[in-house]
């Protein structure tokens, strides 16, 4: 053997740790297209949140939600995920098709596992907060789990995924501090990161 | 020579490496992964495995999931070092010759 064949087979070794431990198919133009579903969802719901409600004297804005109004919210919200999660389970098949790579195996089946811990807990956490009538905290916390779910399903995908995780993090903490303007750390957060890093994704993985 | 004293003969071969490429970073593996992302025959596959197990370089452990047979296989502890002195085997004479 030569050295030529011993660097083929390092190559190789890398390779298959990569492939067999980590999903490497995920889309990055479906976290494009998810963070222009968002900012779609954020104004939304902004017409919906700030329709009738007027600047106050003292310079706040007073918010009165009707239940109405929180269904229709409510409904922004699921839709955006909804069509956010159908366009990367496409997208991400079809990759993995282009690829010649298998969508479903234990690869992914790790990374959606690991994914979903964080994430769920942060859902029924908001979930619970939303039957109090507690709202402050919704959009902060959506961010802060969110990004939490990104940081831990980062060991099974791309290893990009874990600065966009701490990236949301910290946009989360930072409407924590800045309590009141959660629509738009939220718009920020699952719209314009998720374009960023969808593009970046996009450009560094896609595009070979 | 002295630079070939770590290369392993028993990895000396693109498919053995691959299995224990594959079990080096899973918990375990089934034969049915491992051939997929091998791209190799069930008969070329369980040779191989064979051989490894042979130098007890991994562990086999059969199991019914459901009323299936399910074949899956692991790292020892013997053919986790015996690997990474491989691996660094290759560095080393892939650096002296650059």
């Amino acid at each position: 053997m030569k050295s030529k064949d011993y660097l083929q087979d390092i190559n190789e070794i890398k390779h298959l740790m990569n492939k067999s431990s980590r999903f490497m198919s995920l889309s990055g133009l479906s976290g494009i297209l998810a963070g222009i579903y968002a900012l779609i969802g954020a104004y939304l719901g902004y017409t919906v949140i700030y329709r009738d409600n007027i600047i106050s004297n003292d310079g706040y804005r007073t918010l009165v939600l009707d239940g109405k109004d929180i269904i229709n919210v409510v409904i922004i919200a699921f839709v955006v995920v909804t069509l956010s999660i159908i366009t990367g389970i496409y997208l991400s098949w079809r990759k993995a098709k282009k690829q010649n790579e298998s969508f479903w195996n234990s690869a992914s089946k790790r990374l959606l596992i690991n994914f979903l811990i964080p994430l769920a807990t942060g859902g029924f956490f908001v979930l619970f907060l939303i039957e109090k009538d507690i709202y402050a905290f919704v959009a902060p916390l959506t961010l802060v789990f969110y990004g939490l779910a990104l940081v831990n399903a980062s060991k099974y995908t791309l290893g990009y995924i874990r600065y966009f995780g701490i990236t949301m993090i910290l946009i989360g903490l930072a409407s924590v501090w800045f309590l009141g303007y959660g629509l738009f750390f939220w718009a920020l957060g699952f719209g314009i990161c998720h374009i960023i890093y969808g593009a970046l994704m996009h450009f560094k993985y896609d595009r070979k | 020579m002295s630079l070939l004293t770590n290369i392993n003969k028993a990895f000396d071969h693109r498919i053995r490496l691959g299995i224990m490429s594959i079990l080096m970073v899973n918990e375990y593996a089934d034969f049915n992964t491992l051939k997929e992302l091998l791209d190799v025959t069930d008969g070329n596959l369980a040779s191989h495995l064979k051989a490894l197990e042979k130098e007890a370089f991994i562990n086999i452990e059969k199991q019914f999931i459901g009323r299936k047979p399910n074949t899956r296989y692991s790292v020892t502890k013997n053919g986790s070092t015996a690997f990474k002195d491989h691996i660094n085997a290759l560095e080393r004479i892939i650096n002296k010759q650059k």
